[in-house]
């Protein structure tokens, strides 16, 4: 008979599988570590309530602010911004990026390009979109759209020629014409990468809507946040933060079951 | 081999379509130039007459050019020299009379099983009702009807290659192009592949193009067996192996067999001799 493992060996193994209860306590356990910790420093009185609220005074700015109605405004603001900034990234990356990835022509012409862009710093930006486009939704939309673009851009050219060519060469035996092939073959067999693409640029929008909001912005969670730290309300920024982090947990759910629905032969 | 060369001065109109050599290739070179700029010579000048109907394998040491020639006559790349013909046509390019099995797993993974047999019928378009016809005797043919509706992931690499098979087969070309099919397959799974292949063939009796290093392979399948050189990769010598059919797997213990073993064996291992570095 086999002798069975310990459970420290287990853990001492690499990449070695442990048992769900633990994982699931070990995670639990992180969670409450933080929070425990959070808490001791406030209510312990540890640091001051000016720069680290405590749990209760961070719930309760969300119901304060809940109530009156001003986070879901602040949310759908910030919801929107992202959002369309997203989308209208996501609907030029995608299809260029495909192009840019199947022909060495488009990659000869784009790459050198966006590879420098890519680098420049999103935030150095700010104040020349503020000059050429003002201080409306438009100068948030284009942070979003401009920190997300090139990003999206290079990732899925990768996705693309990471795509077998051999898939490729098989259509043409059975006659497929090169449209056909990128048609029928190159953007299928693309799609899990681009939606995993997808997924992961969506987080980095999310990072962006600071940026975005903090300057000349009369809304959205970014702004409550630059407000609230003239107030001296922690309280507020901390649930700022917490707010984004959720809804970017949020929408990374909405991907991941997109995939699985969309792409489901690929898992 | 007198009986080849005899052909090739022929006129094709002459011959019937039965004798006529199927498939000609002629004096095929192929050079590549690497990334630093070299330029390497992977094919030096190989001439093969394949008659129609015949079972022809290529094998050779690794790397010597077997698969890039079968990739030309796919018409997937250019020879550098030479010309290939089918029939009285000279290949240009991919097209549906040579039909393709990779040595890779070239399904499309998000067609069912189904679907992947019935891509290049939709390619051609043809019609739903004789489509449905033609995927279903391919996938009985290959054993597949109990998965018709499976995706590529869920199966075995055996299975995966029965599927490129019937999908190769459905377009009804004139020559089979096999790189390498079951290289990637277990030994068990390999002779299930090898007797479901003899079978087809045999049905069907189109020309095939066989490349493998497996030497029972060759013999097994094979009506002749074009061994090649080391890198460049030249023509060495046409074996026919005449070892009747139908055949089974059992018959590579018969003399006959044993005998076309050896002299292949002692073909390639002064390649493979010459080869060390």
């Amino acid at each position: 008979m086999a002798r069975k493992r310990s459970i420290v060996d287990l853990c001492l193994t690499p990449k070695a599988e442990i048992p769900t209860g633990l994982r699931f306590a070990v995670s639990t356990l992180m969670w409450l570590l933080v929070i425990g910790t959070w808490s001791l420093a406030t209510y312990g009185g540890f640091m001051q309530e000016i720069f680290l609220p405590s749990p209760t005074a961070v719930v309760a700015a969300f119901f304060r602010l809940f109530e009156d109605g001003t986070l879901g405004q602040h949310i759908w603001a910030s919801v929107q911004v992202v959002v369309i900034g997203f989308v209208i990234s996501s609907v030029i990356a995608v299809p260029l990026g495909l192009l840019m990835g199947t022909f060495r022509v488009v990659q000869a012409g784009l790459e050198p390009l966006v590879n420098f862009i890519r680098y420049l710093p999103v935030t150095s930006f700010v104040p020349l979109f503020i000059l050429w486009i003002g201080i409306g939704i438009e100068q948030r939309i284009m942070v979003i759209f401009f920190g997300t673009f090139f990003q999206q851009l290079v990732m899925i050219a990768d996705v693309s020629r990471g795509v077998q060519k051999d898939l490729l060469n098989a259509s043409y035996t059975l006659g497929a014409t090169r449209r056909d092939a990128v048609l029928h073959v190159l953007a299928p067999a693309a799609m899990p990468g681009v939606l995993d693409t997808l997924r992961v640029t969506m987080g980095w929008a999310w990072t962006y809507l600071v940026v975005a909001e903090l300057v000349a912005a009369s809304s959205g969670l970014g702004y409550i946040s630059m407000k609230a730290m003239r107030g001296f309300q922690v309280d507020v920024i901390f649930l700022a933060i917490a707010v984004i982090g959720l809804l970017g947990l949020l929408t990374d759910l909405v991907f991941r079951l997109l995939r699985m629905r969309l792409v489901a032969w690929a898992n | 081999m007198t009986a080849v060369t005899a052909l090739r001065g022929m006129p094709t109109a002459a011959s019937a379509a039965t004798a006529a050599p199927r498939l000609r290739i002629e004096d095929v070179r192929l050079e590549y130039t690497t990334r630093q700029g070299k330029t390497v010579l992977a094919i030096d000048d190989i001439s093969i007459d394949v008659p129609d109907n015949q079972f022809a394998v290529i094998v050779g040491p690794s790397g010597c050019g077997k698969s890039s020639l079968l990739y030309l006559v796919a018409g997937l790349n250019e020879p550098t020299s030479g010309r290939i013909l089918l029939g009285n046509e000279e290949v240009d390019g991919p097209g549906t009379d040579r039909g393709m099995v990779f040595q890779s797993y070239t399904l499309f993974p998000w067609l069912t099983v189904r679907e992947n047999v019935e891509f290049g019928l939709k390619r051609r378009k043809v019609p739903p009702a004789e489509r449905d016809e033609i995927v279903n005797r391919y996938l009985n043919e290959t054993g597949l009807a109990a998965f018709h509706d499976a995706y590529p992931k869920q199966l075995s690499g055996g299975m995966m290659q029965r599927v490129a098979i019937a999908r190769a087969l459905a377009n009804d070309p004139k020559i089979l192009l096999m790189d390498e099919p079951f290289g990637a397959l277990d030994s068990q799974t390999r002779n299930s592949m090898q007797k479901l292949l003899l079978r087809v063939w045999e049905q069907h009796k189109k020309t095939v193009l066989f490349v493998t290093h497996d030497i029972d392979e060759a013999i097994l399948l094979g009506d002749r067996i074009y061994v090649m050189t080391a890198r460049p990769g030249r023509l060495k010598e046409e074996v026919v192996v005449d070892i009747p059919r139908p055949r089974s797997l059992d018959m590579v213990m018969d003399p006959a067999f044993i005998a076309v073993k050896r002299k292949i064996l002692e073909l390639l291992k002064n390649e493979i001799k010459d080869d060390e570095h």
